[in-house]
């Protein structure tokens, strides 16, 4: 167990930034994400947290402890890489043993140890198999298996799902949350995978262009995006905006889209007439005739049980999560309800939130 | 007509046999996504069509025309990978060119600066055509290597997990943009891919791939929701189709021969604990931001479905389950197909 905290973490590489500032703390046994496209630094900072590259500026403490400049080796902390790589000459049980069998320990220790390992990962019945007949799957345990068995402080993980099928994927990480709760090692693990993000973790960071947009909870960042970016880059299908042209006065719970009337939560903050994009995620939008806010169907995209409908309006395109069992026609005009107490209200220049009684957490109806 | 067939091949590699008795046609300007897991035999069924694998047995036809003996070149297809390979040292607008100079087309300039101008519109890559191909996202060589394909005119285009390398996030985008591209140019794509979202939102038809076999083929509708066997059901579905012996849903009265049933979250309906109805406790709901997975214990069977995020249920709750219409599975996995009732 251990806390990580960063402090102003700055990275260069010659002329280029590639982490511009990033504060966080990762609180003892919890499991923290780091989400973002690729080229948006995340992987830079597991490696300055590894030990793996030093910070340009700033400070990395490991429980209160500054190792900015120590060594990779000195730091009590696993990284488990995209690729596992095992040794295909050796058994399960040698290759878990393995880090163990480089620190000199005793027999009985290792053998103890690594049957441990073996059972929180539930393949102690393969411990004198081969790896290399080994299903995909049990590979991977077997790998993270050797990150564990030495029971360090903290586990880094970049992406270590990102070759798998889709579907195994799913289930990993599922597998990898549970060993997480049994083993309650701090761990920080990276991922350009929104849904594995929200799957897994006890609070996520969003990171862009080497900054950090937001930290919060899955569902605080998904409710409740600081930026547009943020609203952009989680759920899928994103998050839709409808340009708004408009002046804002604090205490406003309507604004006009299209000319039709559109409650929205308290907006907290005076704004002069300016363009703002009012943002609604895929579930929040319902079809209702009686709407003055009218859009055209344009697509549907069937997902089984629900399907995303694809309409367009004066003011920009909204993606609609409806049940499959709705038909809906291309090209047919419909009225669209959107759910008032869900909706973001953004700066459309600068991208950021504007303060309401959404951002403030407050709940109405 | 059939743009493409494949009639009864077979292919095996030493002692595996990656295709079996593979028979399909894809009609004119049709969408068909090959879906399996790794090893179920559609890269190979997409490399036979190609020409780089010879069958063992049966025939390619493509426009009518038998080419299993053909060389790549002479087969009317081209061919997407599931890594981009532009040549770094060319702009953006010569990468999209290159297949139509290459000596067995001989095509004139000022028809190459049409094909090309058109594919970078249609792929939204207009204002990057004077760069080099290294200087782009990875969405953008995607986007490139696609439109390499696209500038010419095939009969069929091969695709082969074509977005799997990129960002989730482009992925979807990518995803939109192709289906697209294929409804206005009316193009014949036959798609290889393990993931289900892709084959259910591009697919004209969906063909479910298990080692070597084509299990079933259908509308992505008729998968989901008439599928032929357990493996079929447990392919499609977001959460995963959920599995319990029949006996479990008594209070339904399954048929006779039912052994297991499907379960998916169009068939439970979740009501409060005084509710009648199975009772059933919720064990841990996991918030995915709108897609809400609620995992219930009924009994010792575990289910997972999808909840409505305004429906407040927490871990420990106790509730009531109704089950409309489900699934159910004989001794053998094959679903039992009952007399419909109207809705």
């Amino acid at each position: 167990m251990a806390e990580i905290r960063l402090e102003q973490v700055v990275k260069s590489f010659g002329t280029f930034s590639a982490v511009k500032g990033v504060d966080f703390t990762v609180d003892h046994g919890s499991f923290f994400v780091i989400l973002g496209p690729s080229g948006c630094g995340k992987t830079t900072t597991l490696r300055m947290i590894a030990g793996l590259e030093l910070p340009t500026s700033g400070r990395i403490l490991l429980d209160g402890e500054d190792v900015t400049a120590l060594p990779a080796s000195a730091r009590d902390i696993a990284f488990v890489f995209q690729l596992f790589a095992l040794y295909p000459h050796m058994n399960v049980r040698e290759n878990i043993a393995f880090p163990l069998r480089c620190q000199n320990l005793q027999r009985s220790q290792i053998r103890k140890s690594v049957e441990e390992a073996a059972k929180l990962l539930r393949i102690d019945h393969l411990l004198g198999r081969r790896v290399g007949g080994l299903s995909g799957g049990d590979r991977q345990r077997v790998a993270l298996g050797r990150a564990i068995v030495r029971r360090p402080k903290a586990f880094l993980m970049d992406e270590p799902l990102g070759a798998l099928d889709a579907e195994f994927r799913r289930l990993m990480c599922g597998e990898l949350r549970e060993l997480h709760d049994r083993i309650e090692a701090t761990s920080i693990y990276i991922t350009h995978d929104q849904l594995e993000a929200m799957a897994m973790a006890d609070r996520i960071a969003v990171m862009n262009q080497g900054r950090v947009e937001q930290i919060g909870t899955p569902q605080e960042i998904y409710d409740r995006p600081r930026t547009m970016f943020v609203a952009d880059f989680i759920g899928a299908p994103p998050m839709s905006f409808l340009g708004v042209h408009t002046a804002l006065r604090r205490g406003d719970r309507i604004v006009m889209i299209d000319g039709a009337p559109v409650e929205m939560p308290e907006v907290f903050e005076d704004r002069v007439e300016g363009k703002f994009a009012l943002g609604v995620r895929p579930e929040n939008v319902a079809f209702a005739d009686s709407s003055q806010l009218r859009g055209q169907v344009i697509g549907a995209e069937y997902l089984g049980t629900t399907q995303i409908v694809t309409v367009t309006t004066a003011s920009g395109q909204l993606k609609a999560r409806l049940p499959s069992s709705n038909l809906v026609r291309v090209g047919e005009t419909v009225g669209l309800k959107l759910r008032s107490d869900r909706l973001s209200l953004f700066d459309a220049a600068s991208g950021d939130a504007l303060s309401s009684s959404l951002q403030a957490g407050v709940r109405h109806g | 007509m059939a743009d493409v067939s494949l009639v009864d091949i077979s292919k095996r590699f030493g002692a595996v046999e990656a295709v079996r008795n593979l028979s399909l046609s894809i009609a004119n300007g049709e969408f068909v996504v090959l879906l399996g897991p790794t090893g179920a035999g559609k890269t190979t069924a997409l490399r036979l069509i190609a020409g780089l694998e010879r069958p063992d047995r049966g025939h390619v036809v493509i426009h009518d025309r038998d080419v299993t003996k053909e060389v790549p070149a002479d087969r009317d297809i081209a061919f997407v990978f599931q890594q981009y390979s532009l040549y770094p040292h060319l702009t953006v607008y010569d990468n999209l060119a290159f297949p139509l100079r290459s000596p067995a087309h001989r095509m004139d300039e000022a028809f190459i600066r049409r094909r090309v101008q058109h594919v970078a519109e249609l792929l939204h890559i207009t204002q990057k055509l004077n760069n080099r191909a290294t200087v782009l996202s990875g969405g953008e060589m995607q986007r490139v290597a696609i439109g390499r394909a696209l500038v010419r005119e095939p009969a069929v285009y091969l695709m082969d997990e074509p977005l799997s390398s990129l960002d989730a996030k482009l992925r979807a985008e990518l995803r939109l943009e192709l289906k697209r591209i294929q409804r206005e140019l009316g193009t014949t794509i036959l798609y290889v891919t393990h993931d289900q979202i892709e084959a259910m939102t591009m697919a004209d038809r969906i063909g479910v791939m298990s080692e070597g076999e084509l299990i079933q083929l259908g509308t992505p509708r008729d998968i989901y929701e008439r599928p032929q066997s357990v493996y079929v059901a447990s392919r499609l579905g977001m959460p995963a189709i959920n599995f319990v012996p029949a006996e479990a849903l008594a209070c339904q009265s399954p048929p006779a021969e039912a052994r297991t049933a499907g379960l998916r979250t169009e068939h439970i309906r979740i009501f409060p604990a005084d509710h009648s109805g199975s009772r059933a406790r919720v064990h841990r709901v996991e918030h995915l931001g709108d897609q809400n997975h609620v995992h219930l214990r009924l009994d010792t069977h575990s289910l997972v479905t999808l909840a409505d995020p305004a429906q407040a249920l927490k871990a420990g709750d106790e509730v009531s389950l109704e089950f409309r219409e489900p699934l159910y599975f004989d001794q053998r996995g094959n679903r039992i197909v009952n007399q419909e009732v109207p809705a």
